[in-house]
């Protein structure tokens, strides 16, 4: 940030961070359960290619909500490596989309296909933060998420618009994530720093994305489900019963051997 | 249901960043076109080794046939005269 940040300035700060951090984290994490089971070869390296660029994302901000976090406290050093595995799961700032099960293949496009389109308009914002740090990491993100949004665009038009099976679980996918995608748009306290024009306001990105939606979907003979009552919380540290299944397997090194190394 | 039973074999063709010709790299399963491609994109790039990828389903490769490889290629063994020797090519020639 150019001009002098504020105490509150810098709490949001590393909170937006998290945010961003533990979606990609959480998201990337998931994804990579299916390496190895993937439906074919070449699916299961595209899949683990996608979970290895998310959290690749994640390490970016959560080695600058470090860096911040270190800038404040110069007594105890924190590293990206304690933000990921020494937090709980009330701390963990995620859409709740990403700790959402794989599923079936179709639910984990779903899931792929609705968080990408949401981080494709979201990083073309972001990339005009004032916020240097903020906006390069977007820059870099951005050509990685907008292969996402076509690969699973495309799997998305290919079972949709497929057999009757493949049609059937797309549709049910859909509906199954449908309510987990509002939370995305509606900016909790910490993505509300926008006077210096450091973060976002989500809910301005949320005509793009329905528009993508609509249009993928129309691709695929599918349509949107009838207005549902949406999930919310991930942002607040409020979870589904997933999440800390996730956590204990993800954390168990680092808490059962602390400072481990490979 | 066996994916590899339904999906089509494609061979794919990958041109580096230096490379002037696409070069042979792999084949791999996919339902089309696009979905061949998009997989030699995620089996075959992910080291940087490409700037531009073809596929063709294997089908539609035809090939010569190894039993042949005498009288198709051997009678060309002592033809030294059609190779190119004879000539002082030009610095300016590139890419020979």
């Amino acid at each position: 940030m150019d001009s002098k940040p504020t105490d509150i300035d810098k709490t949001y700060l590393v909170d937006y961070s998290l945010h961003l951090a533990d979606s990609s984290l959480i998201m990337g994490h998931r994804l990579s359960e299916w390496t190895g089971h993937g439906p074919m070869l070449e699916q299961d390296i595209a899949i683990s290619n996608i979970a290895l660029d998310l959290i690749g994302q994640a390490r970016n901000f959560y080695q600058y909500a470090a860096d911040i976090m270190n800038s404040e406290n110069t007594e105890k050093s924190v590293t990206e490596d304690d933000l990921a595995y020494l937090r709980d799961s009330f701390e963990f700032k995620n859409f709740l989309i990403a700790e959402l099960p794989n599923g079936d293949w179709a639910q984990t496009i779903g899931k792929i296909f609705f968080f990408s389109a949401w981080q494709f308009y979201f990083y073309q914002k972001l990339v005009y933060s004032s916020n240097r740090q903020l906006s390069a990491i977007a820059e870099k993100s951005l050509k990685e998420v907008t292969y996402h949004v076509k690969w699973s665009s495309d799997w998305i038009i290919r079972l949709g618009d497929g057999t009757i099976e493949s049609r059937e679980r797309m549709m049910a996918a859909i509906e199954y994530l449908w309510s987990y995608t509002g939370e995305m748009f509606v900016p909790a306290e910490f993505e509300l720093n926008d006077e210096n024009k450091v973060t976002i306001d989500v809910s301005i990105i949320k005509k793009d994305w329905l528009g993508k939606v609509n249009l993928v979907l129309a691709g695929a003979t599918l349509s949107l489900p009838k207005e549902a009552w949406m999930h919310s919380g991930g942002k607040k540290g409020i979870h589904t019963e997933h999440l800390g299944y996730i956590l204990a397997e993800m954390q168990y090194m680092q808490r059962a051997y602390p400072g481990l190394e490979w | 249901m066996d994916p590899k039973k339904e999906e089509p074999l494609w061979e794919v063709f990958i041109r580096s960043r230096q490379g002037l010709e696409h070069k042979h790299a792999g084949s791999l399963h996919a339902a089309d076109a696009q979905m061949a491609i998009e997989n030699a994109r995620d089996v075959y790039t992910r080291r940087m080794e490409g700037a531009s990828i073809w596929v063709v389903e294997s089908k539609y490769i035809h090939a010569t046939n190894p039993d042949e490889a005498e009288s198709f290629f051997e009678p060309a063994n002592d033809k030294i005269y059609r190779h190119p020797t004879f000539y002082d090519l030009p610095d300016e020639l590139k890419y020979m």
